[in-house]
């Protein structure tokens, strides 16, 4: 049995739909990210197993226990907003014992917890400040200290950094990770930041327009996106459009050249249109070698960056962008010259469904 | 090219005059009750006549009452509403909007026709039932304020987010009630008392109708007899009310100096 498993949950506002055909099972301890763009039903999901929504559908059991009908305060889990949610009439000592006052844990008890807490995000000093004299990455860590202080079973965040800047963010974001390996408890992190759900999760549900796109490692989601969606939001990369040619041996045709993969096309009919992914860093300029792929265009724009020079290759149809480092020995191609590109046949993944 | 300043100053110094004017020649007449000299007397014998004492504590009674009702009937509602209903919030604002447009005159009388002593509720056959009925109407009175005042301060703060916040940290309704909200509107509300006990203090056509030994009907009764005493009573009133409002704006700026700190 898994500790948190959600079965065919949805969602219905009137008649727009929500959520829909959301199954999940997560481990015990597992950092599960919900990822997708504003509006694919993420945050939904997440308020749902908090208790803030009732599913229109399915089923919520975190261990073992089914938690639809339960109200938010009867599920033990501990929440962190995006916007802090910190109670302003309170000290930081005083939010982050609220809930341990509320469980009626003794005086004796609750002091040392906060400081503990305090101890944890590396606040100790600061439990006389009031929430507005805190800095915004303050004042979230202590709305982390805050959720966590009554030990819940499960942690939710909702896109708990998005206010922050970058600098702050990308600390933050380590530091979230640490203590969730520390404590051992079950995560869901619900962001909208492709980067902060790679960097982050054990699993990652890829969501889009109420339902699952994909899940997986972040390893699987961003090497083996299965849907042109998946592909296009997760990193950057590259979309061909190719024609099938032997199913079987994995032979694609992309602008009146053969390209193979390391496998089978699965699904596919010879003079199937597919659309075939292919991430910049995959590819190299030049070095043809038997076991890659080349394919011969006309450099259409260099861009130099400092240290990195992104290249784009235009054929016929199709564009492939590429990233090289700069040299100075070497200087970047121009605009116009002949260029050769290769990638290795494992590199490519063809999406699902036909391409128009 | 500087432009003139004299129109504005020309219409700030008429409406000051426009005020100031009838307040200082209340106040001078107040002080002439003595012949020949200015005295505090007037001030001594209202503030002596132990008429005055009733109906001003019984008015503090009842506003006291009135804001404790008011605030335990309009912050769950303006705080429901905020967190639920939000979609009746134009239906809600324009109700409390009702007794700016309906005279205190009619709902008196609708009091009167409703809770008289053969009906149902037969709250003015008693006077204890009759001061409930006084506290209910100065509730309605007061209720475009205190609504406004109240609903300002829950904008003011992400009353969903907190909610849900106490809620996930296992806090019931009563806690977040008491503990999370009303301790962050506590300026909002001190504001819609203040203005509370601003009306209440001086109300004469509620009290006077349900005949209840008020401030307002006093003060009407004392200047239909007296000449300078009347004055001196005015004084007091608006003295009163603008410590009221002087409240106010120091709440308002002990608030505005947090919120600065953000």
């Amino acid at each position: 049995m898994k500790f948190l498993e959600i079965e065919n949950l949805r969602k219905v506002y009137g008649a727009q739909v929500g959520v829909q055909h959301f199954d999940i099972a997560v481990e015990r301890g597992e950092f599960i990210s919900f990822l997708g763009p504003s509006g694919c039903g993420k945050t939904t999901t997440l308020r749902m197993v908090a208790g803030f929504e009732q599913p229109s559908a399915g089923s919520i059991r975190i261990d073992g226990r089914d938690v639809v009908g339960l109200r938010p305060n009867q599920r033990n889990i501990g929440m962190v907003f995006q916007s802090y949610a910190l109670f302003p009439n309170m000290t930081v000592a005083q939010n982050v014992a609220f809930g341990l006052k509320i469980a009626k844990r003794p005086d004796a008890e609750i002091k040392p917890r906060v400081a503990e807490m305090l101890q944890m995000i590396k606040l100790p000093q600061l439990g006389d400040r009031f929430p507005y004299q805190l800095s915004g990455g303050q004042q979230q860590r202590v709305a982390l200290a805050r959720a966590l202080a009554g030990s819940p079973q499960l942690l939710l965040l909702d896109e708990p950094l998005s206010a922050l800047d970058a600098k702050i963010r990308a600390s933050l974001r380590s530091e979230i990770r640490d203590l969730q390996r520390k404590l051992g408890i079950t995560t869901i992190y619900v962001t909208h930041d492709q980067e902060e759900a790679l960097a982050m999760s054990d699993r990652i549900v890829v969501m889009s327009e109420g339902r699952i796109e994909q899940l997986g490692t972040p390893f699987e989601i961003y090497n083996r996106p299965r849907t042109r969606f998946v592909a296009s939001f997760v990193g950057t990369l590259n979309i061909l459009r190719g024609k099938v040619i032997d199913p079987a041996k994995g032979v694609v045709r992309v602008d009146e050249q053969d390209i193979r993969l390391d496998q089978q096309i699965p699904n596919a009919a010879p003079g199937e249109m597919r659309a075939i992914a292919l991430r910049p860093e995959a590819v190299t300029l030049g070095e043809t070698r038997p076991d890659r792929n080349a394919m011969k265009g006309t450099i259409e724009e260099v861009s130099f960056l400092g240290a990195i020079v992104r290249i784009k290759v235009r054929f016929k149809d199709n564009l492939i962008s590429l990233d090289t480092f700069n040299s100075s020995a070497s200087p970047p191609p121009r605009r116009g010259d002949s260029a050769t590109v290769t990638f290795a046949p494992a590199d490519l993944q063809v999406l699902e469904g036909v391409e128009g | 090219m500087k432009r003139s300043r004299l129109g504005p100053w020309l219409a700030m110094a008429i409406g000051t005059a426009y005020f100031l004017i009838p307040l200082i020649a209340t106040f001078e007449f107040s002080l002439r009750m003595k012949r020949g000299e200015y005295s505090l007397e007037a001030y001594r014998v209202v503030l002596a006549d132990p008429r005055f004492q009733a109906s001003f504590g019984y008015s503090t009674l009842i506003a006291i009452a009135t804001i404790l009702m008011g605030v335990l009937l309009i912050v769950p509602t303006a705080y429901w509403i905020e967190l639920k209903l939000r979609n009746l919030r134009p239906l809600v604002e324009f109700i409390t909007l009702l007794p700016l447009v309906i005279p205190a005159i009619v709902i008196v009388f609708g009091y009167l026709h409703t809770y008289n002593s053969s009906s149902w509720i037969p709250l003015i056959a008693t006077p204890r039932g009759t001061d409930l009925l006084l506290t209910f109407g100065y509730m309605t009175l007061a209720l475009p304020y205190m609504y406004r005042a109240v609903d300002t301060g829950l904008r003011s703060i992400d009353v969903r987010t907190l909610t849900e916040a106490a809620e996930s940290l296992g806090a019931g309704w009563g806690t977040i009630l008491f503990k999370v909200i009303f301790p962050n509107v506590r300026v909002a509300v001190l504001s819609g008392a203040f203005l509370t006990f601003a009306i209440v203090i001086g109300e004469f056509t509620l009290a006077s109708l349900l005949d209840r030994p008020a401030f307002g009907p006093y003060l009407q009764l004392v200047g239909a007899n007296r000449a300078y005493e009347p004055s001196a009573l005015a004084i007091v009133a608006f003295v009163v009310t603008w410590a009221c409002m002087g409240l106010i704006q120091i709440f308002g700026r002990d608030r505005r100096a947090t919120m600065a700190g953000r």
